[in-house]
């Protein structure tokens, strides 16, 4: 749909218009990873309260994991979560082989070091999303080889 | 799939609102790192700009429109396909110059202000919009045709409806030629 292609080249722009500034003022590469991360946060809150309006109430954490990977991830990302890998003590692997932040960035280990800036909002987005449901969390986000990520 | 047809549009008005939800977090971090309305436009202008020059790329290869041959047909693609597309919208065109160079679009509804209500008191001079005069801006400077594009009327600071001023600056002398 072309409101992906908008979302995209607005992702993108974000994170290179925080950079330039980061790079041209004192602070370092962390604040706008942070900067990212907030307005991340803020976004995954409004949106996962007008998505869940009609849905049923959820039974447990992962009956809200499974949302996140099937519903939620499809409606933003236009695909499904590829892998969910649990250790039943509440930490969550998300696993996505086609990351599409990622995907115009590089088929394999080129740009790696500049990955984590482009998950920055995307985490800030789960976090958002989980608050929002009652669920206090941290995000953190790992690329190994593009455009798959954890 | 037992997915119905309505949940499928729902599901596009939800990416809708992402794109709607981000950029007024976008804003709202501007002015947070910015003092001056000033500052927060010129850099939603460029950020729109950015956007425009690869934006116009995806819309031309998706809407296949055919080459343009007058100002107000550009205008007039770029209300009634362009916006339609993207934010599903359809502002009306009007000229207002006797030389044909300047358009206002005229939007009645303006997605992006969905969620605002209204601009806080000290950043009454902010475009909230400004992002998209640098779209088209960028846009139309990539199949070189440079133009001024500004915000005329803004719902937001109270006019009654938002207004798009699209001044093309180079003359058309190429053109009188080709219109026999």
């Amino acid at each position: 749909m072309a409101d992906e292609a908008l979302f995209l080249l607005l992702h993108s722009e974000m994170v290179a218009g925080l950079n330039r500034a980061a790079e041209q003022g004192e602070g370092e590469n962390g604040r706008c990873t942070t900067k990212l991360e907030s307005m991340g946060f803020r976004v995954g809150q409004g949106l996962i309260e007008r998505f869940t309006k009609d849905t049923a109430r959820f039974k447990d954490e992962l009956d809200i994991m499974k949302f996140i990977c099937k519903d939620f991830w499809t409606t933003v990302f236009k695909k499904q979560i590829d892998n969910l890998r649990t250790n039943h003590q509440g930490i969550y692997v998300l696993q996505d082989n086609k990351f599409r932040l990622l995907t115009q960035m590089s088929a394999g280990k080129q740009y790696l070091e500049h990955a984590p800036k482009y998950l920055a909002f995307t985490c800030g987005l789960i976090r958002g999303g989980l608050s929002n449901l009652g669920i206090k969390s941290i995000v953190t986000a790992e690329v190994s080889s593009m455009p798959a990520c954890k | 799939m037992s997915r119905s047809p309505g949940r499928k549009q729902e599901n596009h008005k939800i990416s809708r609102e992402l794109f709607v939800l981000t950029y007024g977090a976008l804003v709202a971090q501007l002015c947070k790192d910015y003092e001056k309305d000033e500052d927060v436009n010129a850099c939603l202008d460029r950020m729109g700009y950015s956007i425009g020059i690869r934006l116009v790329d995806d819309f031309l290869a998706r809407s296949a429109v055919r080459k343009c041959r007058s100002y107000s047909e550009t205008a007039e693609v770029i209300a009634q396909v362009a916006f339609k597309m993207y934010l599903g919208v359809t502002p009306s065109v009007s000229c207002s110059s006797a030389t044909g160079n300047e358009f206002s679009l005229i939007l009645d509804k303006n997605p992006l202000v969905d969620f605002v209500e209204e601009l806080p008191a000290e950043r009454a001079s902010l475009c909230y919009c400004n992002l998209l005069c640098g779209v088209i801006r960028g846009a139309l400077e990539m199949v070189h045709l440079a133009a001024e594009v500004s915000f005329l009327q803004d719902r937001l600071k109270g006019d009654a409806v938002t207004e798009i001023g699209i001044t093309f600056l180079r003359k058309p002398e190429d053109r009188k030629h080709r219109k026999n």
